[in-house]
């Protein structure tokens, strides 16, 4: 599977043999677990065992949480409550799957910009790349179908926004969001409907975690040089790199103990901090909450969304030249959904020879900026949408699509790299010294 | 470019402050010392139960606690009563039966398996879970941090709030409706007591509620203190039981996880560098 030569399972017994003839299942196990791994990689590369266990752990809560709730809109509220009080652990088990979702977040959030920094969408790995901005997308549907079951008033109200949006797209708008509703406005259709997708979804996203890693199992890892793994013969693979089980296994499971460590703490003693209070409170169609605030993981593309107001003269100037069919409204879903896609389409904006962002002088920096940008979009988008909160959404809404459409571009062309090591054994004893020695 | 956008950032984030500060609608929310804050805390079942004598004197007349079981009033980490004091206590309230009188429904005394009634007045919120829904996580800037840092929540906003009545300032129009209010936000406010810029001149609003506690509106059998600063404790101390009455056993599961998980750290940080030490030479001083 792989294309750095390594040794692959030989069926020893006789029973071993009698089933690889028929299902090479074992040998498919051993070399995904002994696949040759880039012995340098960094603490950044191990979000993925991280996400790996979150959704676990989300479907294994969510499948006990699904035995006792009810998807219905007099009793979901309630059903939760019941399962707060009365269902054994149910409170426990209900903040677990509460609190994974924003886990589930910092993970994706952390891997995306390893990526970013590292060059891992560079090319042969657009594919494992594109595959991850889809699940992604699947991540964020199933949160936000998620947050709508406990049917309380932010719940309802985001829904209702969010449901919204898609209300935007001119001509056809009105009928796609009713057909995402299966009705004129939120109500049991919607809800049963979310319930189911919310089920769904998770087992698309484990799917294509396989098809993820069978990516970049293909291609092999990346690595903080960016240089790739000599694939000359056997020996010389082994010198750049050391088999993932146990080295990387045991690597990536104490820094999750780490992170749970931190995860479990907020369980436990302040769960309802990353939440909003409004949601405890029953949905009301009657009484619209004053702030309509998406959950934190959501934000930095909510504050894009409403960042391109109709006094921006670049939505003016498309509103004109299209007669008016994209409006501020339709601009700022475009800016939401672009702002993804512009993402997705760096392997193709980049146009660097170079991976690693560690030898990109002028990239690092304009990277950093990034980070925080994001940060500042995060934190702006749960603010009020007057001024000066109007500017610095626009201002940092303008610098994410100027990285990816620009910088990122003209960087390629005008920068000097440094000088990369020459193979992944060098950086690595240069850090860490050759135990030969 | 780069310093274009870093100045124009640091003049926006500095006004930001100044706006935040000249906003209207401002309320007090007084920070009180729970004894359920913070990783240790825990309910105090004395006060838990304090709290319960002035829900049922007082708050229960009109608000309800529609998601509350009578029979976890005697659960531990919560207030604590015996079972048989908790059937007399549910027994003074009435739960309509579906199933009495061959089908047709009636009404009978509440047992422990019952949940307490609804509110009676139709503006009157429920509050099983008002101590949760009314959580200040707002912080300075949004971030939250006063729940962080002072441990502030749903409790400590209603116990500012039932003791937060005062006069309703002069400019007030005469019987303007509902009662003032120092930390409610969300009620009316009579025109005349804004400036020319819709500034709110005086903290809070006019909340419908009228003040339900002045002070020595109880008597507790062990002679505890019954001033209003006591009471609205005791009783935001219930409703955060009432909203969350597993809080004593998360906190302990979570300590328990918490100090697994640093075992379980520090053990496989020792696999780990024992694994990996014939691969590495000795450090090297760089970077």
């Amino acid at each position: 599977m792989s294309g750095i030569p390594h040794d692959h399972y030989e069926p020893k017994t006789v029973a071993e043999k009698w089933l690889h003839s028929r299902l090479p299942v074992i040998g498919l196990l051993y070399d995904t677990l002994m696949i040759p791994t880039p012995k340098n990689l960094n603490w950044m590369w191990i979000w993925g065992i991280v996400l790996a266990f979150t959704l676990g752990l989300q479907i294994a809560t969510g499948v006990v949480l699904v035995m006792h709730y009810t998807p219905h809109v007099d009793m979901a509220f309630a059903s939760i409550e019941h399962i707060m009080r009365d269902v054994n652990g149910g409170h426990m088990i209900r903040y677990f799957h509460m609190n994974g979702a924003s886990l589930f977040f910092v993970a994706v959030y952390a891997h995306i910009f390893r990526g970013l920094y590292y060059g891992s969408y560079k090319a042969p790995r657009e594919v494992t790349w594109i595959i991850g901005m889809l699940m992604y997308l699947i991540m964020m549907g199933t949160a936000f179908m998620g947050y709508v079951l406990p049917w309380g008033q932010m719940s309802f109200h985001g829904t209702a926004v969010i449901t919204g949006l898609f209300g935007a797209i001119p001509f056809i708008g009105e009928s796609i969001q009713t057909w995402l509703l299966g009705a004129s406005a939120v109500g049991q259709p919607a809800l049963n409907r979310f319930f189911s997708l919310h089920y769904l979804l998770p087992f698309v996203l484990a799917g294509l975690t396989l098809v993820h890693i069978w990516a970049f199992h293909s291609t092999g890892n990346n690595n903080p040089t960016g240089v790739e793994v000599r694939r000359g013969s056997k020996e010389e693979a082994q010198k750049d790199t050391l088999p993932f089980w146990p080295y990387f296994v045991i690597k990536d499971l104490f820094a999750l103990a780490v992170i749970l460590v931190v995860f479990v703490a907020i369980v436990g003693f302040m769960p309802n901090y990353l939440g909003h209070p409004d949601n405890y409170i029953p949905a009301n169609p009657l009484a619209t909450p004053a702030h309509i605030v998406p959950e934190w993981y959501f934000l930095p593309f909510y504050a894009i969304l409403r960042a391109f107001t109709a006094d921006v003269w670049a939505v003016q100037f498309v509103s004109f030249i299209t007669a008016g069919i994209v409006d501020a409204k339709f601009f700022g879903v475009l800016a939401m959904f672009g702002a993804i896609a512009v993402m997705a389409l760096a392997p193709w904006l980049d146009t660097s020879k170079v991976r690693s962002g560690r030898y990109r002088p002028m990239f690092k920096w304009w990277f950093a900026l990034l980070v925080v940008d994001f940060f500042v979009l995060m934190w702006v988008g749960a603010q009020a949408t007057t001024f000066p909160y109007d500017w610095i959404s626009l201002i940092a809404a303008t610098y994410w699509f100027s990285y990816f459409l620009i910088i990122l571009p003209l960087l390629g062309v005008i920068e000097k790299p440094l000088a990369q090591p020459a193979t992944i054994e060098e950086d690595f004893n240069a850090h860490y010294g050759n135990p030969a020695e | 470019m780069f310093r274009k956008l870093t100045l124009s950032a640091a003049i926006a984030l500095g006004l930001s402050s100044g706006a935040a500060l000249a906003s209207g609608g401002t309320s007090h929310v007084e920070d009180f010392a729970f004894s359920f804050e913070g990783p240790f805390g825990s309910y105090d079942q004395m006060q838990l139960q304090r709290g319960l004598k002035i829900y049922t004197e007082v708050c229960s007349a009109c608000h309800g606690l529609e998601h509350v079981r009578f029979g976890t009033l005697a659960d531990e980490g919560g207030p604590h009563y015996g079972i048989d004091e908790v059937w007399d206590y549910a027994g003074q309230f009435e739960v309509w039966d579906p199933e009495l009188a061959d089908g047709e429904g009636d009404f009978r005394a509440a047992t422990p398996a019952d949940k307490f009634p609804g509110s009676s007045l139709s503006n009157a919120p429920d509050l099983s879970l008002m101590a949760k829904a009314r959580a200040g996580f707002h912080g300075p800037y949004g971030l939250g941090i006063n729940q962080i840092v002072k441990g502030m929540g749903g409790p400590e906003y209603i116990a500012s709030l039932l003791s937060g009545y005062e006069e309703a300032p002069e400019c007030a129009p005469e019987g303007f409706d509902g009662n003032y209010n120092t930390v409610f936000t969300a009620g009316g406010y009579p025109n005349e007591c804004k400036d020319e810029h819709g500034n709110h001149l005086y903290p809070g609003s006019w909340i419908a509620m009228a003040q339900p506690l002045y002070g020595e509106d109880t008597e507790f059998d062990d002679g505890h203190s019954n001033d209003l600063h006591h009471e609205v404790q005791d009783v935001a101390a219930f409703l955060m039981w009432a909203a969350e009455p597993k809080l004593n056993a998360r906190k302990e599961a979570g300590l328990t996880g918490v100090i697994f998980l640093i075992v379980l750290s520090v053990l496989l940080y020792m696999t780990n560098k024992r694994l990996w030490a014939p691969h590495k030479g000795k450090k090297r001083d760089e970077e």
